[in-house]
């Protein structure tokens, strides 16, 4: 068992200044800024190979012979935000049933043998947005393992067996889900962003994962395949070879068909406080809600350093004063997030004992106004572009960083040279932007807050926030009558 | 939240949680037909790759005992590094569980020179601060009158105290210049064994990293100790109070093991982490973070030409002392059967462990095949049996050492049941897989498959800076030599079909065995509307 003094925080800055006492002098003596930063030296990293196949594909190859691997994998469009809500949970399943049911050629229960034997892996899975299926081998296996990979891509055989097998997983994470305080916290806040019945935020229910047949799964595949596929490969492998093999298997496919637009209404969480009970914890999980915004959105470089300035890493607004000076929690964080194709939620989180429930959300909301209130320091800014820009070509460090980067890009339909394109952006906001995106994207009165706790122990009540009635969420799993294969189903359970 | 260190320790908490998290994504799988017999040329792979190793690595014990590791990597402009500290909470001395963690966080808290505005007044408040909360405390441990009203008094002095302390600190100044200068991943842990801090920097800022990393092991000091108090004890609410597994697996490991700290909460127990002092954790780090006690290595973009004379320089600072010497408790052979059972609202779950020898057991690797061979993907044997033959459970595995490997440890297993299925089932079905393992050999091909899957997760490990670095830090500290990470496979080829049933005789035997269970009852209120936020 592992501890850690902070969760991962990639961006951070500080505030020191702001928080100083004014009594005291300023520190005289800063011996680190003595120490020679020699200028880095030029980096380029090594590009992937892009080629776009005359049916659309788009294949990517990173060679690299550090060591003796070769891996790859099939990006697919489509995935649970394009499952009708009567099927939710299908994307899970799929995922599960493609892989384990195995491929014309081999079974899947035969394919987990050999590869096993192998060391090498084939894997499938569903996102919201995509599915994939990915591959690595040692190089003396891959041939095999790949053409094992295309045999399971392009015959797969869905069993009813593994299907089976799959929803009992699924149902397993289903009864278990409010068992996690953390959990339930992530799940339902994002319900209240996006709306319990949002393709963003909607849950698998015993009932909708009974319906789902092999033939569901079979559509849904050979739907997809259709769409266009990126291709990525790294590894030891020469390029041209690959290119000949990769243009064999996906060159004769038909012209990829795009999937048509999306047309999803994003109205944010209805404002107010919201509170879950769970009787066995002490620390109550506060996520504070909102809508967030666009990756491509042209203030989002702007917006990423207030967030950095809000509650980035040890130094931002959030962690320095619920955290260090107030020592209300281990946990606190977040920001306005941005995703590639669809409004993120603004989200931030803090956890805290149970009795100082109302005065962790009250110091968290008054940072959360500070935003629009309370001045940036040109400190603050340098200190949040000095910490982005300085860990930046850590998004690029490695080859397997730029193909991921590289295929992300590709898959969102953003140029190729959106890194440096952003970094160039970053460089260049004033203090006057971020004031501006802090006015314009931050708005108290939107935000929903969720408490996930223990009721009788939260002294101050919720009610005390004074921020209106407190509306109780019941989470009961919903159980349908019976459900074939599992006894215990019909058990009435918190 | 932590990168998985990918040869020899597996967390168990990383476990429990893609058992949880992700019943249906266990990896890949076991039990291969004809499996290809490659051993010889595998092998001189490795050795191949040792050899490279040994070309890009420098290794340098300085005269305070501080051993410097560098390997040369310089595909990008940037390092990684680890601070290997060889004590953890295995080592928090008698009513101080919790300590080793306590520092660690300390070590956050700058130095005399970073975070301060002037060190010397600062030095005298915190001094006052000590002596405040010693005052209370003495008040508050009394059985014998007590008196509430001093003791109310004494708070506040306390209180003021802290107060007048803080207005020399320049908060989070040592993460702020880190982060400022593009540290990414900046962070630590400490486990039952160790103490790791770690981040990666461009390579123009190794002097800089130089100057931090030996500035805060040679001279910490006790900022804002009774703040970062306070806010592990949120932490410990989150792991632990407020999580059934967390809660599970804390009492499991205290009724397994009687003697040895292993079975001692880990990050502390609320009593004794609430009453921790600055004092205390000062003389923790003077015992343990001495130069003979830390392994320190830089992995990437790094000349030893040119770089190993300022790292000596900057690392030579770290007061040297005698290496600290090993635990005297030996946890004394299990007699009897031990249970725990919880009657709890949250889903059933199983988990039964059984004692086993520390990393330097010759049987080590025999563990490793066991755990492999039983647990490792949808081909293993508790897979196969308890998920898709039995169908009774969304997960099943075994793992091992936990909860340490420094000193005798335990081979735990564990089911996630099905809905409608029980903790008695999970047993009943992990004991059957026990005795086949027991009675009758493992095939070749399940061998095979171990010693395959041990070189090549080894390989696929060197890819990455940080991962490296770790590592390296690990073998350098456990064996007093990296290159056991490389030669750790010969272990490894030599394990047979007969140790397997040997080992497997010896440990899983029922006097042997502490389990513990999660019994579900249900809640006695009743439900709302249902579906969850609309």
């Amino acid at each position: 068992m592992t501890r850690t003094t902070g969760k991962k925080l990639f961006l951070a800055l500080g505030m020191a200044a702001l928080l100083a006492p004014v009594a005291l002098p300023a520190q005289q003596n800063k011996p680190w800024e003595k120490i020679p930063i020699p200028p880095l030296p030029a980096f380029h990293p090594q590009q992937p190979k892009r080629i776009e196949l005359k049916n659309g594909i788009v294949v990517f190859l990173q060679e690299d012979h550090e060591l003796p691997f070769i891996s790859g994998s099939v990006l697919i469009p489509g995935g649970s935000r394009d499952v009708p809500a009567a099927q939710a949970g299908l994307m899970d399943l799929y995922g599960m049933a493609w892989r384990t049911s195995g491929s014309e050629k081999m079974s899947g229960d035969a394919m987990d043998s050999y590869l096993a034997a192998r060391a090498a892996h084939i894997e499938t899975g569903g996102d919201v947005d995509s599915t994939a299926i990915s591959w690595d081998s040692l190089t003396k296996d891959s041939d095999d393992v790949f053409a094992l990979a295309m045999d399971l891509l392009f015959h797969p055989r869905f069993s009813a067996e593994k299907l089976m097998l799959a929803k009992q997983q699924e149902a397993t994470g289903i009864v278990r889900r409010n068992d996690d305080e953390g959990d339930i916290a992530s799940r339902e806040s994002n319900k209240l962003v996006y709306g319990a019945g949002s393709p963003y935020a909607r849950q698998p229910e015993l009932a909708t994962i009974a319906k789902i047949s092999v033939a569901d799964l079979q559509a849904w595949h050979d739907h997809s395949l259709k769409g266009k596929l990126i291709v990525g490969i790294s590894g030891d492998f020469n390029e041209a070879a690959m290119e000949a093999k990769i243009r064999a298997v996906f060159g004769s496919l038909p012209r990829v068909q795009p999937l048509p637009a999306r047309h999803d209404t994003f109205d944010g969480p209805k404002p107010g406080v919201y509170f879950i009970n769970k009787d066995d914890v002490n620390q109550s999980n506060i996520q504070i809600v909102g809508l967030g915004t666009e990756r491509n959105n042209p203030d989002v470089p702007a917006l990423a350093l207030m967030n950095d300035i809000l509650g980035g890493g040890f130094g931002s607004r959030l962690f320095q004063t619920v955290r260090t000076k107030l020592g209300l929690a281990y946990a606190v964080d977040g920001g306005l997030g941005f995703s590639y194709d669809h409004p993120a939620p603004f989200d931030v989180e803090v956890l805290t004992k149970s009795a100082s429930t109302v005065e962790a959300t009250q110091q968290t909301m008054n940072i959360i106004r500070g935003l629009t209130t309370m001045p940036f320091s040109e400190a603050e800014l340098k200190m949040a572009k000095d910490d982005i820009l300085n860990s930046f070509l850590f998004r690029y460090d490695t080859p397997e960083k730029v193909l991921g980067e590289r295929e992300r890009l590709e898959f969102y339909g953003y140029p190729a040279d959106y890194l440096e394109t952003y970094k160039a952006q970053l460089e260049k906001v004033t203090l006057a932007d971020v004031t501006a995106v802090a006015k314009k994207y931050i708005h108290p009165d939107k935000l929903a807050i969720l408490v996930v706790g223990n009721g009788p122990e939260i002294k101050p009540a919720l009610d005390t926030l004074n921020m209106g009635p407190v509306h109780p969420i019941d989470i009961t799993i919903p159980r349908p009558g019976a459900m074939a294969g599992h006894p215990g189903a019909a058990e009435k359970q918190q | 939240m932590q990168r998985r260190y990918c040869w020899l320790w597996k967390s168990a908490m990383a476990l429990l949680a893609v058992a949880l998290a992700a019943p249906g994504a266990m990896g890949q799988a076991t039990a291969a037909p004809s499996a290809p017999a490659q051993t010889v040329q595998a092998q001189s792979t490795t050795d191949q790759y040792l050899k490279r190793f040994e070309k890009m690595i420098t290794v340098r014990v300085l005269p305070n005992g501080l051993t410097l590791i560098l390997c040369r990597r310089p595909d990008a402009p940037v390092f990684s590094y680890t601070t290997f500290i060889d004590a953890g909470d295995v080592d928090d001395p008698s009513g101080e569980s919790g300590l080793a963690h306590m520092f660690e966080h300390l070590a956050f808290k700058g130095t005399t020179e970073i975070g301060t505005k002037d060190w010397p007044d600062e030095k005298i408040a915190l001094a006052k601060v000590e002596a405040a909360n010693n005052a209370y405390e003495a008040e508050y441990r009394k059985q014998v009158g007590r008196d509430p009203k001093k003791l109310e008094e004494l708070h506040k002095a306390f209180v003021a105290a802290q107060a007048e302390a803080e207005k020399y600190v320049v908060p989070n100044q040592f993460t702020q210049v880190a982060e400022q200068n593009g540290a990414h991943g900046l962070n630590a842990e400490t486990g039952l064994d160790s103490t790791q801090y770690f981040w990666s920097m461009p390579e123009n800022r190794l002097q800089l990293w130089a100057w931090m990393e030996s500035s805060r092991l040679a001279d910490t000091v006790p900022r804002e100790f009774y703040k970062e108090r306070d806010v592990v004890l949120e932490e410990r609410r989150m792991r632990t109070d407020s999580d059934p597994i967390g809660r599970m697996l804390e009492q499991f490991l205290a009724t397994a093991y009687v003697a040895h700290p292993y079975g001692r909460s880990a990050i502390g127990w609320p009593s004794e982490v609430s009453q921790i002092t600055a004092t205390e954790a000062m003389a923790f780090h003077k015992k343990y973070y001495a130069g003979s006690n830390v392994v320190e290595v830089v992995v990437g973009d790094v000349d030893p030409k040119t770089d190993l004379p300022m790292l000596e320089k900057y690392f030579s600072r770290v007061p040297a002392g005698p290496k600290p010497e090993d635990l005297t408790t030996v946890e004394p052979p299990q007699i009897a059967e031990k249970t725990v059972v919880i009657h709890e609202n949250t889903q059933p779950f199983y988990i039964e462990g059984y004692h086993r020898g520390s990393y330097k057991d010759p049987d080590d690797a025999v563990y490793d095949a066991i755990s492999d061979i039983m647990s490792n993907g949808r081909v293993s044997r508790l897979y196969r049996s308890l998920v898709e033959k039995q169908q009774i459970a969304a997960a099943a595995a075994g793992f091992s050492p936990y909860p340490g490997e420094k000193y005798p440890s335990l081979f735990a297993f564990y089911a996630v049941p099905l809905p409608g299925h029980t903790p008695q089932e999970m047993r009943d079905a992990i004991h059957k897989e026990i005795e086949k393992l027991k009675t009758s050999d493992v095939t070749d091909a399940e061998l095979e498959m171990y010693k395959t899957r041990a070189r090549a997760d080894l390989l696929r490990g060197l890819a990455d800076n940080q991962g490296l670095a770790n590592a390296l830090a690990e073998y350098q500290t456990r064996y007093g030599d990296w290159r056991q990470l490389f030669l750790q496979l010969d272990r490894v080829d030599k394990v047979t079909k007969a140790d397997i049933r040997r080992v497997a005789n010896k440990v899983f035997v029922a006097s042997n065995r502490t389990s513990a269970e999660i019994d579900t009852i249900q809640p006695a209120g009743g439900a709302q509307q249902s579906g969850g936020a609309q």
